[in-house]
């Protein structure tokens, strides 16, 4: 077993996944674009990383030695991310529920988890590279979303696409911004605090129930 | 050394799998993929009972033995439609001679009709001059059919904000087997012209 479906973050993990899967629900944030890229995606990415406070100790040392400053599971995390980037993915997710199946599986534990468990792994540097890659196609697709003149996906409208652009340039712009006041004013390692479990990067042991739970 | 070696084997199974998703790197958009996927492998279009502008019934598979230019649309449209229909007004004067010789055929296909009677499909018709029998307006006579046909061509159909549809607009290209065989943008009637053309010739 991968994960403790026991321990409090695999419930909530379980329960922002059940939320999502809700017909209703479902259907109201996979009718527009900008609410499947900018909400559902995210969130099923959430459902993820909650996921990784419920990974045992043992199981993450040992994955460890696969995923040296978590450059592994960053790179998993990518390639996932990049094939969800493709407007025809982002089609067929509507039409054809395998695809939607696809979509919640991969995001969640193709993305979500293996990137929390690498992200504290991760350096200074992994880290750096990784927010500026990320500011980057937030900017590249907000501007490529805003400006192309036709529709890229055939279940969207046009509006729909252009919003997303703009939204997409804010988010990028608000992540530039957050950056450089952390690092102007603070540690950008200092990161890993919003993740669920702790990280004691001065023992340079993998607590992974942090806090109370210990 | 075991990262490395784990990264190399995701990025390449990572490859392949992009690689697959977007037939090479070809088709990143479903419009892109479904014009690959009729060119490299044709589709049947099936046998679907129609109605036409003057209320005659007639099947699609009465268009076999010519090469028929097919566009969905619907009455009410503004934008991507009158789009279209213009484009095949100007297809009716460059293939005129074909059309004539009845070796080609115009087809507007309505994917509204509820709202679709044969007397509007007759006065859209109308509002692009075209001429009788060269270019027939029909809608599908019951909902399966329509279905039937939105999925072997890959039209969606979706309501806008305003009350209309927004749809993926092209001129197909349907061969004389009744096979679709070529998929076109719609503002740009001369690249579907030329293809006419170039594959009328002996």
């Amino acid at each position: 077993m991968i994960a403790r479906l026991q321990h409090p973050s695999a419930r909530g993990a379980v329960l922002l996944l059940v939320v999502l899967l809700a017909p209703p629900i479902r259907r109201a944030l996979e009718s527009s674009m900008t609410t499947q890229m900018l909400v559902q995606i995210p969130l099923l990415i959430a459902a993820g990383v909650l996921l990784s406070g419920a990974v045992p100790a043992r199981v993450n040392a040992a994955m460890a030695a696969w995923d040296y400053r978590g450059i592994t599971g960053l790179v998993l995390a990518t390639l996932v991310g990049a094939f969800w980037m493709l407007p025809r993915s982002l089609d067929a997710a509507v039409t054809d529920v395998r695809f939607d199946i696809a979509k919640y599986l991969s995001t969640a534990l193709l993305i979500g988890l293996p990137f929390a468990l690498s992200w504290r792994r991760m350096g200074f540097i992994v880290r750096g590279v990784f927010l500026l890659e990320l500011i980057a196609t937030f900017f590249r697709l907000g501007w490529l979303y805003l400006i192309w003149p036709d529709r890229l996906c055939n279940n969207f409208l046009l509006d729909d696409q252009q919003r997303l652009g703009r939204y997409m340039l804010l988010i990028g712009a608000l992540l530039f911004f957050w950056i450089a006041i952390k690092l102007l004013w603070g540690r950008l390692d200092s990161f890993s605090e919003a993740l669920p479990p702790a990280f004691s990067p001065d023992t340079g042991a993998r607590h992974l129930y942090g806090g109370p739970d210990v | 050394m075991r990262t490395l070696l784990a990264s190399l084997v995701l990025m390449l199974g990572g490859g392949i799998a992009l690689s697959t998703a977007t037939d090479h790197f070809r088709a990143f958009t479903t419009e892109a993929a479904r014009r690959l996927e009729v060119r490299e492998h044709p589709v049947d279009i099936p046998a679907v009972t129609l109605e036409t502008e003057t209320g005659a019934r007639l099947d699609l598979s009465a268009f076999r033995g010519r090469w028929l230019l097919v566009d969905f649309v619907y009455s009410r449209c503004t934008t991507y439609c009158t789009t279209l229909g213009s484009e095949l007004a100007q297809l009716q004067s460059s293939l005129a001679a074909p059309l004539a010789q009845h070796k080609v055929q115009l087809l507007s296909i309505s994917f509204d009709p509820e709202h679709d009677s044969p007397q509007r499909l007759a006065e859209y018709l109308h509002r692009y001059r075209a001429k009788d029998a060269e270019w027939l307006a029909a809608r599908p006579v019951n909902q399966g059919g329509l279905e039937l046909l939105e999925r072997r061509f890959g039209i969606t159909v979706i309501p806008d904000s305003f009350g209309g549809y927004t749809h993926n607009a092209a001129i197909h290209l349907v061969d004389p087997r009744g096979r679709l065989v070529e998929i076109f943008d719609a503002g740009n009637s001369s690249l579907a012209a030329q293809a006419v053309m170039r594959r009328l010739e002996p």
